[in-house]
């Protein structure tokens, strides 16, 4: 590590007080007072713009077989959404997935 | 009464959270042992995840430590895999805007992809749920992840190694997030905007620092509120 270790300590502290901050942001500042409608209108799509952005990746390139696709992982992938969307649970979902991720890891 | 239901709102919390903690917690071990690795000692690497408490931007951030550049590019880096809490916090607005401010204080604090993740499904789903309920719920679903997250680091970066078969964990974290998108998926608007989400972010995954990731947020942002602007909220 070529850093110092006051400059580790300020890295931590910045990086602290910055994702503090970002976090803090429209909940803290905004507080009871309501948006506009368009933009209510945006945000009720966050989690769904936002988590599967996230995971697409990581289900396609995976990090355990060296980022080459897994027709094995993109089955369970592909089950748990199916089932969790079908059934309306994420119980079920991750029942779904982890089971056909172990089933077919044990078949091939 | 109301505390009452204060307190099933937070148990229930609790509850949702159990199943990030297998992942969780051997993330936090591995973080602790990569960043001693990497050449912070024990304070500094607890510092870390008690300060910053976000996973990915602190594998980003020692990453870019090790490759010794300036530290204006590490924390600008760093921070921009975070800005998609900046979205957590405008979509929680709606439902904890109302609460007191040092409730709002500590939310920010764990607002992070699962309990955002598991809040916000729980909010829409009964969305005349008391805010201070709401509240009980989003601190549940952190009460054991957030100290954990500390404590795995710390153990890993003193032991440094005690890792867990981390191979088979590895796909939890991908299926847990799926499994909560599902039953989000209600609309077209939702379908649309979730596709919008996987395509972009694919398209735009040589991005550095999850700048793919907040493009094909906004992209897919606006896909779903053009498609309920013209056809309604079906």
């Amino acid at each position: 590590m070529t850093y110092s270790s006051a400059e580790i300590w300020f890295i931590v502290a910045v990086m602290g007080v910055g994702t503090y901050l970002i976090r803090f942001s429209f909940l803290g500042l905004i507080g009871a007072r309501k948006m506009p409608d368009w933009v209510l209108r945006h945000l009720r799509y966050t989690p769904v713009a936002v988590l599967p952005g996230l995971v697409a990746p990581l289900v396609l390139w995976p990090a355990a077989t060296g980022g080459e696709p897994d027709p094995v992982r993109l089955i369970a992938a592909a089950a748990t959404l199916a089932v969790a969307w079908w059934r309306k649970s994420m119980l079920w979902g991750v029942v779904a997935g982890a089971g056909s991720l172990w089933a077919l890891q044990s078949i091939f | 009464m109301a505390s009452t239901t204060r307190k099933s709102a937070f148990i229930q919390g609790l509850i949702a959270g159990l199943p990030f903690l297998p992942i969780g917690i051997p993330f936090a071990l591995l973080f602790g042992v990569v960043a001693t690795e990497a050449g912070l000692d024990v304070a500094q690497t607890v510092g870390f995840s008690l300060l910053v408490i976000a996973g990915a931007a602190q594998f980003t951030a020692i990453q870019l430590m090790t490759e010794a550049v300036p530290i204006w590019t590490v924390l600008a880096a760093a921070l921009a895999v975070n800005l998609r809490m900046a979205m957590y916090s405008a979509s929680l607005q709606a439902h904890l805007g109302a609460a007191p401010l040092w409730q709002r204080i500590c939310v920010a604090y764990l607002n992070v992809d699962a309990s955002y993740a598991l809040g916000v499904q729980r909010f829409e789903e009964v969305p005349e749920t008391p805010v201070s309920d709401k509240f009980a719920f989003f601190v549940g679903t952190m009460t054991l992840m957030a100290p954990l997250w500390t404590l795995g680091t710390w153990a890993g970066a003193v032991t440094g190694d005690a890792m867990p078969n981390w191979i088979t964990i590895d796909f939890a974290m991908p299926l847990l997030f799926l499994s909560i998108v599902g039953p989000m998926l209600k609309t077209l608007a939702h379908l649309f905007a979730a596709v919008t989400s996987i395509v972009v972010a694919l398209f735009f995954g040589f991005l550095p620092s999850g700048t793919g990731l907040l493009i094909a947020a906004f992209a897919a942002m606006a896909v779903g509120a053009e498609i309920e602007r013209r056809i309604g909220r079906a």
